[in-house]
C-alpha cells in the first residue's frame, strides 16, 4: 500500500499529459475550421474544441470513457456495437487458446525433462519459434485454416495457443527441474516409482514457476486473439473494432476497444495471481 | 504412397540417429547436430506429407516449392527487408533503447519515480500494446516513421523495467567501496552500477528483439508503402500467392533468429563473468 501514493501521482500525471498532448496535437484541426469559419478562438475555446472533436487525432481521457460507458452499459449486450459483446469474443479465443497452450506447454515440458533426445532436439527449436513473428503470419493461417473449412473460434485460438505455449515450457522445464539431489536422492530411498517422484515431487515443486509463466502466457494469448481477428475481416472481437476504427477514422473506437483490452488483460492477469496466491499458500509454498 | 511411406521411413531414421547421438555423452558436437537432424527431418516430413496427400498449393506448399520460390523473387524479399528491418524496425529498435535507458537512470536517481512508475511499467509490458500500431499509423503516416514508433512503444516498457531491476543489482557493500575510492555518482555507475546491470539489460534487449521485428511487420497491415515485409504478407495472402508469404516468413525468421543470435553473442562477450555464461 505504500506504493499507492507515487502509482497515483504517475497515473496522474500520465493523464495531464494526455490532455495537454489533446490540445497540441487537435489545435491544427480546430485553428483550421475556426479560420474557415472566419472567427478567432480564445484559448479557452481552443481547449473546448480540442476537447470536443468529433474525430480528434488524439480523444481526451473523458471522451473515451464516455463511450466505453455508451457502448458497455447504454448498449445491449446482443448488439453488434456493445463492446462487452466485442470484449467476450475476443475473451472466448484467448481462454481456448490459452488452455491449449498450457496444456501442450506442459506436455512438452514433462517430455523434455524425461525424455533426452526430445531435450536436445526440441528444446532448441521451440526457442527459434520464438523468433519468428507468428502475429506477422496470422492473417495466412487465418486464410489457410477458413479453406480447409475451420472458422470462427480456432484459428484465432491457435495463434493464442502458439503465442502462450513457449512461456509455460521454458518455466516448466525450469520447474521441473527444480528439486535438487537431496530431494531426488530421499524420493529413491523411499523406493518412489518415475510416477510417484513425479506427482509427489516434481509437479508440486513447479507450481511456483507455472503460474509465473501463466501470467506472461495470459497476456501473449490475449494479444494472439486481437492479431488474430484483425484479418477475418473486421467481424467481431476487439481486434475488429480496431480495425474498423482505423478504417474510418474512428479514433474515439480505437481508444476505447484499446483501454478495454487493456482492462482485459489486466483482470486475466489479476485473476491468475489471485490463484497463485491461494493455491501457494493452500501448498504451504507462500513466501 | 511411396511419398507417404518415404516420410515415415525418414522420421523413422531421423529419431534412431538422434536417439543413438542423444546417448552420447554431450559435445558441442552432439548438441549441435541433433537439433539439427530434427529440423531436416522436419523438413523432409513436410515436403513427403504435401506430395503424398497432394495438398493443394494455396494450402500449404511444399518446401521445395517455397525455395524455388525465394530463389526467384529475391529482388522483391530484398527491397521488403530493407523497409521494414532496415528502416522500420532498426531505427525504432535504436530510438526505443535509448529512450528506455535514458528513462531508467532517471529512475534510478529518484526513488519516488521509482516506486511509482515500476508498478505502472510492469502493468503496462502485459498491455496487448500492438493495438495502438492504427494509432500511430495515423499520426506518422504510412512510411517507416509510424513503424519505428510502433517498434519503440512496444520495446519500451520491457527494456525500462529490465535496466531498472538491473541497476539495482549491486550490493550496498560493492557501493560502499565505491565511496570509500570516492568515486562520485557517473562514476559508480559507469565502473560499477550498469556492468553489474548487463545480464538484466541483455535480458531485457533479447524480449525486445522478437517484440521489435513483430511490431514493424504488423503496423504495416494498417497501412504502408507498396514495400515491406507486413503489407506482401497481407497482398500476398489475398492473392492466395502463399508461397511467396512463406518466402516473407523464411525471411523474417532467419532475420529474428539473427537479431536474437547476435545479442545473445554480444551478451556472451560482455558478460563472461556472469555464473549463467561460465557452464
Amino acid at each position: 500500500m505504500k506504493n499507492l501514493l507515487p502509482i497515483l501521482t504517475v497515473v496522474a500525471a500520465i493523464i495531464v499529459l494526455w490532455y495537454g498532448a489533446a490540445v497540441w496535437l487537435n489545435a491544427p484541426w480546430a485553428y483550421d475550421k475556426a479560420q474557415r469559419a472566419d472567427v478567432t478562438l480564445s484559448t479557452s475555446e481552443l481547449i473546448a474544441d480540442t476537447w470536443s472533436q468529433k474525430k480528434p487525432k488524439l480523444p481526451a481521457p473523458h471522451q473515451v470513457t464516455q463511450e466505453i460507458w455508451k457502448t458497455t452499459v447504454e448498449k445491449k449486450i446482443t448488439s453488434k456495437r456493445s463492446l462487452i459483446y466485442h470484449s467476450w469474443i475476443t475473451l472466448s479465443a484467448t481462454l481456448l487458446g490459452f488452455a491449449l497452450g498450457t496444456v501442450l506447454g506442459i506436455a512438452l515440458a514433462v517430455g523434455i525433462v524425461y525424455n533426452r533426445t526430445m531435450d536436445m532436439s526440441v528444446m532448441p527449436w521451440v526457442i527459434t519459434s520464438q523468433t519468428i513473428p507468428i502475429l506477422a503470419v496470422a492473417p495466412m493461417i487465418i486464410v489457410v485454416l477458413n479453406a480447409v473449412g475451420i472458422q470462427g473460434l480456432l484459428p484465432k485460438a491457435i495463434i493464442s495457443m502458439y503465442l502462450s505455449f513457449f512461456p509455460v515450457v521454458v518455466g516448466m522445464v525450469k520447474g521441473l527441474r527444480s528439486p535438487d539431489h537431496m530431494q531426488l536422492d530421499q524420493m529413491r530411498t523411499w523406493h518412489a516409482s518415475g510416477a510417484q517422484t513425479f506427482w509427489r515431487l516434481r509437479l508440486p515443486s513447479s507450481m511456483p514457476y507455472l503460474f509465473t509463466s501463466l501470467k506472461i502466457a495470459m497476456a501473449a494469448a490475449i494479444v494472439g486473439a486481437i492479431v488474430g481477428e484483425l484479418p477475418t475481416g473486421a467481424v467481431a472481437g476487439l481486434g475488429a473494432r480496431l480495425l474498423a476504427g482505423s478504417y474510418y477514422g474512428q479514433t474515439i473506437q480505437i481508444w476505447s476497444a484499446l483501454l478495454v483490452a487493456a482492462a482485459l488483460a489486466a483482470t486475466l492477469v489479476a485473476i491468475i495471481g489471485l490463484m497463485q496466491r491461494i493455491v501457494l499458500k493452500r501448498m504451504g509454498m507462500a513466501q | 504412397m511411396i511419398w507417404l511411406l518415404a516420410g515415415a521411413i525418414f522420421w523413422a531414421l531421423g529419431w534412431w540417429i538422434n536417439v543413438r547421438l542423444a546417448a552420447q555423452p554431450k559435445s558441442r558436437m552432439t548438441s549441435l547436430l541433433v537439433p539439427i537432424i530434427f529440423g531436416i527431418t522436419l523438413l523432409i516430413i513436410w515436403e513427403c506429407v504435401v506430395r503424398g496427400l497432394q495438398i493443394q498449393q494455396v494450402l500449404l506448399p511444399a518446401p521445395s516449392v517455397i525455395a524455388a520460390r525465394f530463389a526467384a523473387s529475391t529482388s522483391i524479399l530484398w527491397q521488403d527487408w530493407v523497409q521494414t528491418v532496415v528502416k522500420g524496425m532498426m531505427s525504432g529498435y535504436i530510438i526505443g533503447c535509448l529512450a528506455a535507458f535514458a528513462m531508467a537512470l532517471a529512475v534510478d536517481r529518484f526513488k519516488f519515480l521509482q516506486r511509482g512508475l515500476l508498478p505502472v511499467g510492469n502493468f503496462a509490458a502485459a498491455l496487448p500494446i500492438i493495438g495502438m500500431a492504427p494509432i500511430l499509423v495515423m499520426w506518422f503516416g504510412f512510411d517507416w516513421q509510424s513503424k519505428a514508433a510502433v517498434v519503440v512503444v512496444m520495446i519500451f516498457f520491457p527494456i525500462l523495467v529490465n535496466t531498472v531491476q538491473g541497476l539495482q543489482a549491486s550490493d550496498a557493500i560493492q557501493r560502499d567501496l565505491m565511496r570509500t575510492y570516492a568515486a562520485g555518482y557517473w562514476k559508480t555507475l559507469f565502473k560499477l552500477r550498469l556492468p553489474m546491470a548487463l545480464p538484466f539489460i541483455f535480458n531485457g534487449l533479447k524480449i525486445a528483439t522478437t517484440l521489435a521485428l513483430i511490431g514493424a511487420i504488423v503496423a504495416e497491415f494498417f497501412g504502408s508503402p507498396i514495400r515491406g515485409m507486413g503489407f506482401r504478407i497481407s497482398t500476398s495472402v489475398g492473392q492466395l500467392a502463399l508461397d511467396l508469404v512463406w518466402a516473407e516468413i523464411v525471411v523474417a525468421a532467419i532475420t529474428g533468429s539473427a537479431f536474437y543470435g547476435g545479442m545473445s553473442l554480444l551478451e556472451r562477450k560482455w558478460t563472461f563473468w556472469h555464473p549463467s555464461q561460465r557452464s
